[in-house]
């Protein structure tokens, strides 16, 4: 494992070891690149993870303060906790479900294809699907997406039985196990899944990928990477030509060091990589680094989301098995004659008792309440995920709080565009029919939960005054600084954003050895 | 103080003897029932106290499969001494939300329904959204009550769900 000096200019630092800033820290290690990555959380592996989901939530998540306001309904519910996301190496996919699907062709051109849509930001990307088809190949080799190259779906849980039973009445179509970053079959050094279920508490097999135990060890393997965990980031630092030079972290220890470098690339998750941005403003940039646009903090998305869980007259046991192993496609499509524009995806979800209790009304009490969760052990569950509009006022500012370093922290404002939420009640509508098509004796249209789908907030664009970085995830503004997480999406499409964010940073990882052996940066 | 069947004041024990009318149905009702595993000591708040927040904690969360000791393990902490000032304070408005609504006290209300309406009367207070909040985790994250709703948590010590059912529903 490689150790650089603090005054080592040559590397480029990393901030976040997640989706993004974990698979760009090893595809840069292993051209030969070096590489300091920066990680606020601690490490934790296989062995460590806890399949319990209060416990693990206390181990993983994201408990810095945050803070929000808006009309939805996380802000009432949940105020200290916008987002469900990971503190720790490997971020968030140490707690994701590890649906990997791609973008649609025209999701690439919302702008163009859906046309203005009054109340929303929309935009088209820089890039199409064709330019993004062969890193999709890359990314899904590096997961081992099933039903992509040779590798088998997984097998259909209880859940899944009930959920493909009721889409086929339906009607629909492209109904499967889905394409899972979860080894059916054992490989990559790495387990087949064992249906243990907790998913979102850390595969404790290896099973299903996360940056914590492949990328990361395989980049520091290479001698070429040093990760810093425990390591928090509080500001970016430039020069008087407004090239950025490094950063200033604090510490395990709670000390404030300065680790110098020749590119820094910003990849804390769509929360703290534009608050990162904006606590760096300095005299040459005022509103924060790459804000000569004043989009950095805006477009904030979050899909949309929702669930519906229904209750049958017998046992469905649907905490059995993989969390999220079912999809049904067919409303993925751009049709506005539903009432709204894009498509949203349905999946099989379960929830163990303890997070239903919490996340199946928030706020709910009384018999309405309890004799649902009475039938918790007859219950099927899925989840909602959509395009939702990137909208100017919804996302991320600077807020009178401050966090354990005296930094101010997020706050996180969202509100609904009509878009949203007339595409949540059409989903909501047909996951209640797909129930009832087999035996549903009642069902919920559960609100979203804390998002665990955070994008947009320093979005992609043609020009500069569109957005905050270029079709490489490169500052508009600043040549040496990128972008390598969720927060560089311009739109989010109907899909679970992970496999874009490793297809853009596997991208991002060969643009930026190549400038920088063509020594443009 | 010890609140139990023979601890309780005698104004408690008959307004606990009414309430328990209701909770008598899930067979658990700690007074009547001579085997009643429950016992719980209180030190800071009056037994009264406790026992009224036993009954809010079953009206706001109500399990009929579910025994008293649960909710009385989910509502212990507030016997606390920083807690006090709230739990008095709060219990207090909840009596006097009773009374205007015809009632002696909150706990002596014998039926559920008219208990639940004196609790929608206070539902936006502290005192309340904390309790409720409270009992949340407090009573569904004990692991000795997931079996009474069937579920079995983690399944990583056998080798997963694999070989055991994930996939045996036999009713579709
Ligand atoms: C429960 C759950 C289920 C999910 N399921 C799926 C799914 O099935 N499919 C899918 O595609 N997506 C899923 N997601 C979403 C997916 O996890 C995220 O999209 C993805 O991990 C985001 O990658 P990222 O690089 O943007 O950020 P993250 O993975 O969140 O990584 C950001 C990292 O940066 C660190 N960091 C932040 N600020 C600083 C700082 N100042 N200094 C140092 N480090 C910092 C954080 O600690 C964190 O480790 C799920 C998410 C959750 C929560
Ligand atoms: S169900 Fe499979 S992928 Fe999910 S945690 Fe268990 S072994 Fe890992």
């Amino acid at each position: 494992m490689a150790t650089f000096d603090l005054n080592d200019d040559s590397v480029v630092v990393i901030i976040g070891t997640g989706a993004g800033g974990g698979v760009l820290a090893n595809e840069l290690a292993q051209k030969g690149v070096k590489v300091v990555a920066l990680e606020a959380g601690g490490r934790y592996l296989p062995a460590d993870y806890v399949n319990d989901e209060w416990d693990s939530f206390a181990q993983l998540a994201w408990l810095d303060t945050r803070t929000t306001s808006g009309d939805w309904r996380v802000a009432r519910d949940f105020s200290g906790l916008p987002a469900w996301i990971v503190k720790a190496v490997g971020g968030t996919t140490t707690h994701w479900a590890g649906a990997s699907i791609r973008f649609q062709d025209h999701e690439w051109k919302a702008l163009s294809t859906y046309g203005a849509v009054d109340g929303a930001n929309l935009l088209d990307w820089p890039i199409d699907g064709a330019e993004m088809a062969p890193w999709y190949d890359k990314a899904e080799a590096k997961l081992g997406v099933t039903r992509t190259g040779d590798r088998p779906g997984l097998p259909g849980s209880n859940n899944y039985k009930v959920f493909e039973k009721g889409a086929k009445a339906l009607g629909y179509k492209d109904v499967h196990t889905g394409r899972m970053a979860i080894n059916s079959v054992e490989a990559d050094g790495r387990m087949a899944c064992h249906q243990t279920g907790f998913c979102f508490q850390g595969c404790k097999w290896g099973a299903k990928w996360s940056t914590a135990y492949t990328d990361i060890p395989a980049g520091e393997a290479t001698g070429n990477l040093e990760v810093r965990d425990r390591s928090h980031v509080a500001r970016i630092l430039h020069n008087d030509a407004g090239k950025v030079t490094g950063v200033e972290y604090f510490d395990a220890q709670g000390n404030l060091q300065l680790q110098k470098a020749r590119i820094v690339a910003v990849a804390g998750n769509s929360f703290e990589s534009p608050r990162l941005l904006l606590n760096s403003a300095s005299s040459l940039f005022p509103d924060g680094l790459a804000n000569s646009s004043g989009m950095v903090g805006k477009n904030y998305m979050r899909h949309t989301t929702g669930s519906v869980y229904a209750i049958f007259d017998k046992p469905v046991r649907m905490w059995r098995g993989t969390t999220m192993a079912g999809i049904v496609q067919d409303e993925a499509r751009h049709d506005p004659s539903r009432g709204f524009v894009g498509g949203y995806e349905l999946e099989t979800l379960s929830l163990g008792l303890p997070f239903m209790a919490a996340f199946l009304n928030p706020g709910g009490w009384g018999r309405g309440f309890t004799t649902a969760l009475d039938h918790y052990e007859n219950m099927a569950g899925l989840w909602i995920v959509g395009e939702d509009m990137p909208q100017l006022g919804n996302g991320v500012t600077l807020s009178d709080a401050k966090d354990q370093h005296g930094l101010p922290v997020a706050n996180v404002h969202f509100d609904d565009h009509p878009n949203d939420i007339a595409m949540r009640n059409h989903a909501y509508k047909q996951g209640i029919a797909m129930y009832e098509a087999v035996g549903a004796t009642r069902a919920f249209p559960t609100p979203p939960y804390p998002s665990t789908h955070n994008l947009g907030t320093n979005r992609m664009s043609e020009r500069p005054e569109d957005g905050v970085v270029n079709k490489w995830g490169q500052s508009h503004d600043i040549a040496n600084l990128f972008v390598s997480d969720g927060s560089q999406f311009t739109t989010g499409g109907a899909e679970n954003p992970t496999l874009t964010i490793v297809a853009l940073a596997i991208r991002q990882a060969d643009h930026i050895a190549g400038e920088m052996s063509r020594g443009m940066i | 103080m010890k609140v139990e069947r023979t601890g309780l004041t005698r104004r408690a024990l008959l307004g606990r003897a009414v309430a328990a009318g209701a909770m008598a149905v899930t067979g658990a009702g700690f007074i009547a029932a001579p085997d009643a595993a429950w016992a719980m000591e209180v030190s800071v708040i009056s037994p009264a106290q406790m026992v009224s927040l036993m009954q809010m904690a079953r009206d706001i969360y109500p399990h009929d499969q579910v025994p008293d000791r649960f909710y009385a393990v989910a509502v212990k902490g507030y016997d606390a001494a920083d807690k006090k000032a709230l739990i008095e304070a709060g219990i207090a408005e909840l009596d006097a939300a009773a009374k205007a609504q015809g009632h002696a006290d909150y706990v002596s209300i014998g039926w559920e329904e008219d208990r639940v309406k004196v609790l929608q009367a206070v539902e936006k207070s502290v005192f309340f959204q904390t309790i409720r909040a409270g009992l949340v985790t407090g009573l569904y994250n004990q692991k000795d009550i997931w079996p009474i709703f069937g579920y079995e948590g983690e399944s990583f010590s056998q080798g997963g769900y694999i070989d055991h059912g994930f996939d045996d529903i036999d009713w579709l």
